[in-house]
């Protein structure tokens, strides 16, 4: 360092104080902080720390109520793995989750396109479509228990009345997962459906006009060539939510079947809540709740990832 | 021969009378505009004659064939929308080959995976791909064929949106504002590409602007519309300098044209804002006309008196090569402008008086309820100003 070097920091020390850029960003970003401070709090409350406490818990062997707790690392995990129950209540998830999203996708377009090529009564379809969306799935799981009574039932009557072959729909395990499939399609359907009729209002009319012109003028080519591709972000939006949402249902299972018979409906949510609330094993629940983060963001990132370099068109 | 022709087209939207009994005929290569501001229906009819609209009464035919009824793609038409619609999901290869697709691949053969398979598409498929990048090139858009339209730059993609009608060698191709999206430098220069192409391709161009530089530049005859009525289908000089009533004359040129009220003191010679001019009009002593006289139809004249009108200078644009000189006169209400060549004029100031001589046959006179009143001497093109003069003028 030389005699050049002093003069020099003064000038730099100097600086920040005498600069009004610089205050002014400071009293912004002091401002910008203030404002989102109560949300990034709640934030912190309400979501990180209860994950972050769920982690910690899983590494322990607590149970719901005890006084005293060990670590005991991974053992929750290498349980969870071994177990021939989860693997069970894994697999029915995935089906659920398989048969839902498709359902609920294509019939919630379909439902959606027929609305919007029709000119009458457009309100009051949407209205009936999107009421089980709105209704309390647990009362509506009881007028569906109802319906599929295995000797009172409506859909069996209808069917011994048709002479078609019935079932014990939730007593059988053939039967009930796709039956809770299909409640879980009609329940999600009317989400679908509004937010489909929302994607086919923003699609430029130039375009089906432009087809038109191109030849491309039949139900199906439009369908093909303008329809399906400009619904790309909301079909990428539907699937993820409702993918989401089939992943942690639960109340049509708790009402409709507590996961049986035997283990055949039995979901990821039922199975954590058996483990930590009915059987009070809280940490072997918690690593069970740390399985059920890890698919669930993982397929969201995935989803989100691949979809969304294909339906954005950049 | 693929002229089209309107008959007594009428269409309404509901209570909303849009077209009011347009006819037109247009002639087999020519490049005709329809020019008017928003909402007076020249979309409407250029949507009626593609097929995406049905008129309400009237007929069209294409090529001397009726083609009310018939469905857009069969009526051998081609068109560029304003937003260019192209397809935001398809490369640009695929946005032009489109057409191209659906005419020559049956349904099988468009199918995704299957259709490959099929006898015929790899040949049929190569044909397309090879006539896409013929038009790709001869537009300059060759390198961006595998990219899509969203990173693309307006006049990449319309260019594209241009291939994609050119591909299939429509017989008429209709135009919607094709350049309004685009950047003023952009749009002077796509302006040129367009009658390029059109002197190249030699089929009928059907072009909607609200533009009035566009369309004298471009047209071969101008169509001025106003409020669902064809007012005036001309040359553009004609529409210009002929025009065949007052919405017509006010509608084209800019600065707007000046309208004076005046009354008819003796056959030929006419009272207004305070002075006497010389019209050569068939009406007689006391009737009221208008008269209405383009900003550079004025010069400097020396003195007052009978050829001159006399006004108060409020303010002086400069233009450059020209003068705007805006000028209160007795008993006009709105500012008289008058377009003065810098050179010829260059002292003037605000508050000065001014006395403004009228070119010979310049002075236009219409009834009070607009219509025009022609010269008894007919007007010329040649005895008016020349085309590129014109020209010139209105942009």
């Amino acid at each position: 360092m030389s005699a050049t070097a002093a003069p020099l920091r003064n000038v730099e020390r100097a600086r920040p104080a005498a600069s009004p850029a610089r205050t002014l960003k400071l009293a912004e970003a002091l401002a910008g902080y203030m404002l989102a401070g109560p949300a990034f709090l709640l934030l912190i409350v309400l979501f990180i720390l209860p994950v972050f406490a769920v982690f910690v818990i899983a590494a322990t062997d607590w149970q719901f109520g005890a006084r005293s707790l060990d670590f005991v690392g991974l053992a929750n995990f290498r349980e969870i793995f071994g177990d021939e129950g989860f693997r069970i209540s894994l697999m029915n998830t995935i089906v659920y989750v398989l048969i839902v999203v498709p359902g609920t996708v294509i019939l919630g377009l379909a439902i959606a396109l027929l609305i919007e090529s029709g000119r009458s009564w457009r309100a009051f379809y949407r209205a009936v479509h999107f009421l089980p969306y709105m209704a309390t799935l647990a009362a509506m799981a009881i007028a569906w228990e109802a319906l599929l009574h295995p000797t009172i039932g409506l859909l069996n009557q209808t069917l011994a009345a048709l002479g078609l072959p019935t079932a014990n729909w939730l007593r059988d395990e053939n039967t009930v997962l796709p039956v809770l499939a299909a409640i879980g399609i009609w329940q999600n359907l009317g989400f679908a459906m509004v937010l489909f009729l929302a994607g086919l209002k923003s699609i430029p009319q130039d375009l089906y006009d432009a087809a038109d012109i191109d030849g491309a003028d039949l139900w199906l080519d439009r369908l093909v060539n303008v329809t399906l591709p400009m619904l790309g972000p909301v079909t990428m939006f539907v699937v993820i939510v409702v993918a989401l949402k089939a992943f942690e249902s639960f109340d049509t299972v708790q009402i409709l079947t507590q996961g049986g018979p035997g283990h055949a409906s039995e979901v990821l949510l039922y199975t954590l809540y058996r483990e930590s609330f009915e059987y009070l094993r809280t940490g072997y629940g918690a690593s069970v709740t740390v399985v059920f983060l890890v698919i669930v963001v993982a397929l969201t990132l995935i989803q989100a990832r691949i979809m969304d370099r294909r339906v954005h068109y950049q | 021969m693929s002229g089209v022709s309107f008959q007594n087209v009428q269409k309404s939207f509901g209570p909303v009378s849009v077209l009011r009994d347009v006819s037109l005929d247009i002639a087999d290569g020519e490049f005709l505009t329809l020019l008017g501001p928003s909402g007076c229906g020249k979309s409407t009819l250029l949507r009626i004659l593609a097929g995406l609209e049905a008129q309400d009464s009237g007929s069209v035919s294409i090529g001397g064939r009726g083609v009310d009824g018939v469905r857009p793609k069969r009526r051998d038409i081609a068109m560029v929308f304003q937003s260019y619609a192209l397809y935001p999901h398809m490369t640009v290869a695929q946005n032009m080959a489109l057409p191209l697709r659906m005419r020559r691949l049956s349904p099988w053969q468009r199918l995704p995976v299957f259709g490959r398979l099929l006898p015929g598409t790899k040949r049929a498929g190569g044909e397309i791909a090879a006539e896409v990048e013929r038009t790709a090139k001869a537009l300059g858009i060759g390198h961006l064929l595998e990219r899509k339209p969203g990173q693309l730059s307006g006049g990449q993609r319309q260019r594209v949106a241009v291939g994609r009608a050119m591909v299939r060698h429509p017989a008429v191709f209709l135009m919607d504002e094709p350049l309004s999206n685009l950047d003023a430098k952009l749009r002077v220069q796509m302006r040129t590409e367009i009658k390029e192409l059109h002197k190249r391709l030699g089929v009928t161009f059907i072009y909607v602007t609200h533009d009035q530089a566009e369309a004298m530049t471009l047209s071969d005859r101008v169509a001025v519309m106003l409020d669902g009525e064809l007012l005036q289908v001309a040359p553009p000089q004609e529409i210009y300098a002929d025009p065949s009533e007052r919405r017509v004359a006010e509608f084209i040129g800019s600065p707007k044209i000046n309208m004076l009220d005046g009354v008819v003191r003796e056959r030929g010679l006419i009272d207004v804002a305070g002075s006497t001019l010389a019209v050569d009009i068939d009406r007689d002593q006391g009737a009221e006309v208008t008269l209405g006289i383009r900003p550079e139809a004025f010069h400097v004249a020396d003195r007052s008196g009978p050829g001159a009108l006399t006004g108060a200078v409020r303010f002086v644009e400069h233009m450059g090569s020209d003068l705007f000189v805006h000028l209160d006169m007795p008993g006009v209400a709105e500012p008289v402008i008058a377009r003065l060549l810098a050179e010829r004029a260059p002292q003037i100031s605000a508050g000065q008086t001014l006395h403004l001589g009228v070119r010979p046959n310049r002075a236009l006179a219409f009834t009070r309820e607009g219509a025009r009143i022609r010269p008894r001497v007919q007007w010329t093109p040649a005895a008016g100003a020349t085309v590129t003069h014109l020209r010139e003028y209105v942009q």
